[in-house]
C-alpha cells in the first residue's frame, strides 16, 4: 500500500469541545477518497490538519511520509508547494483577473518568463474549459466558473495532492457533473491524489475510489462506492439514500420539548 | 455572583481581553516588520499599494488643505488686525500648516480615507479565505499582502501630509493676500524668514511620518484580525477609524511635548 496521506488517531478540538475522536484515515496515490459527512462534522477540520493550518491535539498526520505537525514554517511552506487546495467557494484573489489568479503561483514560486507562464496559464485553463475567460475578473464569473478557475489554479504548479472542500455546494446540476467529472479526468491525467470532502452522496459516489464516512468525530464506515451504496449500516444508509431522521437525528440536542415550551408534566 | 462584584469581575476581564490583544497587535507589527523584505525586493508591489492608499487620497488631501488654508487666511487675518501686525499672516498660517495642522488632519482624513479601505479590503480577503488560500499556496500573506500595504501608507502619509500643507499655504495666500489684500512681499518674505527648516518643517515631517506608521499598522491589524463575518469587517473598520483618530491625537500631544522647546 502505497499512502500519500495518512492520519493516525488524530484527536482535535477547539477550546474543550472535541472536533475529532481518534480519526485514522490514508489516502492512496492516485485514488480520489471521499470525506463524507453531516455539515459540521469536522470534515474540513481534516483539510485543514492535512494541509498544516491547524496542528493535531493528539495523533500524527503524515503527507509524502513527511509529520506535517513537526515541521517548520519552511518546511510546511515547502510541502503546500506540492499540494493545491480548492476552497469551498473558490477563494479567487478578487483584485486580480482569472489568468493572474492562475499565475500567482508560477510567478511567486518560479522564476519562468512570462512567455512560459502565459502558454501554462492558458494550459490550465484550457483543462477546465475556461481558456476564453482568461481576462475576466472573478466578480463576472458565475459561481460554477469560479469553481473552475480554482480548480485550474489549485493545479497550477502540479501538485502530487489537490484537496477540496465541498467542491459541488451550490452549484447548478450541469456544473455538478462537470466539476465531478474535472476531479476524476485532472486525477487521472496528471496522476494526482484527490481528496474531496463532501456531503453531496450522489455526485461524489460516481467519482470516487474509496470512501470514509466522519460522524461526530469518528470515523462511521469505509469503504469503496459500491461497498457504500450497499452498505447496511443505519447511518450510511440513511446517508446515502437522504433520509431526514436516522442514527443522525433531525433534533439538535435540547431540553425535552414539553419542559422548554413549560407544559405541566 | 452579586452585581458589584460582577462589574468588577468584567472589568478585570475587559482590561485582561484589552492587554492580551496589544500583545497580539505588537507581535503582528513587529512580524510585518521582519517580512518587509519582499516590500522592497518587488517595489512594484508597494508601488501599486502607493497609488491605492496615497494617490487616491490626494483629492481629500489637497481640496480639505485648500479650505484649512483659506480658513487660517480669514481667522488669522482678524486676529492680527487687532494688534495692527497682518503683515505676519504669512507666518502664522504657514507654521500652523506645517506643525500642526498638516501632519495632524492629513492623518486623520488618511485614516478615515485610506486605513478604512484598507481594514475592509484585509477583512474581506479573510473572509472569503483569500489569506488561507494564500497560505496554502505557500504564499506568506503577512509578507506579500501586509507588509506592502505597511509601506505604502508610511511613505505616502508624509507626502500627503507636505501637499496638504502647500495646498493650506496656497488657500491662506488666496484669502489673505488676493481677497482681503494683504502686502504680498511681505507675506512671503516673513514666511521665509521666520519658519526654521530644523524646527518647523522637519518636525512636522517627524509627526506625520510616526502618524502614518500608527495608522497604517492600525488598519492592518484591525482587518488581520477581523472576524470573517460581514459583522465583524464593519466593526473592524468602524473601529480603525474610531483608534486611529484617538491615537493620531494622543501621538500629536506627545510628540508635540517632546519637541516643545519651553520659555525663552
Amino acid at each position: 500500500m502505497d499512502n500519500l496521506v495518512e492520519i493516525k488517531n488524530v484527536t482535535f478540538g477547539y477550546g474543550e469541545r472535541p472536533i475529532l475522536k481518534g480519526i485514522n484515515l490514508a489516502a492512496r496515490r492516485g485514488q480520489v477518497v471521499a470525506i463524507m459527512g453531516s455539515s459540521g462534522c469536522g470534515k474540513t477540520t481534516l483539510l485543514r490538519l492535512i494541509g498544516g493550518q491547524i496542528k493535531p491535539d493528539s495523533g500524527s498526520v503524515q503527507v509524502a511520509g513527511q509529520n506535517v505537525s513537526e515541521l517548520d514554517t519552511d518546511g510546511l511552506y515547502e510541502l503546500r508547494r506540492k499540494m493545491g487546495m480548492l476552497f469551498q467557494f473558490g477563494a479567487l484573489f478578487t483584485d486580480m483577473s482569472v489568468f493572474d489568479n492562475i499565475a500567482f503561483q508560477m510567478r511567486e514560486h518560479t522564476q519562468l518568463p512570462e512567455e512560459i507562464i502565459r502558454d501554462l496559464v492558458l494550459m490550465k485553463l484550457h483543462a477546465v474549459g475556461l481558456r476564453g475567460a482568461a481576462d475576466l475578473m472573478p466578480s463576472e464569473l458565475s459561481g460554477g466558473m469560479a469553481r473552475r478557475v480554482a480548480l485550474a489554479r489549485s493545479i497550477a504548479l502540479e501538485p502530487m495532492l489537490v484537496m477540496y472542500d465541498e467542491p459541488f455546494a451550490g452549484l447548478d446540476p450541469i456544473s455538478l457533473g462537470v466539476i465531478g467529472n474535472l476531479i476524476r479526468r485532472l486525477t487521472d491525467t496528471l496522476g494526482l491524489t484527490s481528496i474531496v470532502v463532501t456531503h453531496d452522496v450522489q455526485e461524489s459516489l460516481k467519482i470516487v475510489d474509496y470512501v470514509y464516512f466522519v460522524s461526530e468525530g469518528v470515523i462511521e464506515a469505509e469503504g469503496t462506492a459500491e461497498e457504500m451504496r450497499a452498505s447496511g449500516l443505519p447511518f450510511v444508509h440513511q446517508f446515502v439514500h437522504g433520509e431526514p431522521d436516522g442514527p443522525v437525528p433531525f433534533h439538535y440536542p435540547a431540553r425535552a420539548y414539553a419542559e422548554d415550551l413549560r407544559l405541566a408534566l | 455572583m452579586i452585581a458589584p462584584l460582577r462589574l468588577v469581575a468584567n472589568l478585570g476581564r475587559h482590561t485582561l481581553e484589552a492587554v492580551a490583544r496589544i500583545g497580539v497587535a505588537t507581535r503582528f507589527f513587529l512580524a510585518t516588520l521582519l517580512r518587509s523584505g519582499t516590500a522592497f525586493r518587488r517595489f512594484g508591489l508597494t508601488i501599486r499599494e502607493i497609488y491605492f492608499a496615497g494617490v487616491l487620497s490626494l483629492i481629500i488631501i489637497l481640496v480639505s488643505g485648500l479650505f484649512v488654508g483659506m480658513v487660517l487666511g480669514l481667522q488669522g487675518f482678524e486676529t492680527l488686525q487687532t494688534y495692527g501686525s497682518e503683515s505676519a499672516l504669512g507666518v502664522l498660517v504657514a507654521l500652523s500648516l506645517v506643525r500642526e495642522l498638516g501632519p495632524v488632519v492629513a492623518a486623520l482624513l488618511f485614516a478615515s480615507r485610506a486605513g478604512s479601505a484598507i481594514t475592509a479590503e484585509i477583512g474581506l480577503m479573510k473572509a472569503t479565505e483569500q489569506l488561507a488560500a494564500m497560505e496554502m499556496m505557500a504564499v506568506d500573506p503577512v509578507a506579500r499582502v501586509v507588509a506592502p500595504r505597511f509601506w505604502a501608507g508610511v511613505l505616502s502619509m508624509p507626502l500627503l501630509a507636505a501637499l496638504f500643507s502647500a495646498m493650506g499655504i496656497f488657500g491662506g495666500y488666496l484669502v489673505g493676500v488676493v481677497l482681503i489684500g494683504v502686502d504680498e512681499g511681505s507675506f512671503w518674505s516673513q514666511m521665509q524668514a521666520q519658519v526654521d527648516f530644523e524646527e518647523d518643517i522637519l518636525n512636522g515631517v517627524i509627526k506625520s511620518v510616526v502618524f502614518g506608521v500608527a495608522v497604517t499598522a492600525i488598519a492592518l491589524f484591525e482587518g488581520y484580525d477581523a472576524p470573517p463575518t460581514a459583522e465583524g469587517v464593519s466593526r473592524a473598520t468602524t473601529r480603525t477609524v474610531v483608534t486611529s483618530s484617538l491615537v493620531i491625537l494622543a501621538l500629536d500631544f506627545v510628540l508635540t511635548a517632546f519637541m516643545f522647546r519651553g520659555v525663552g
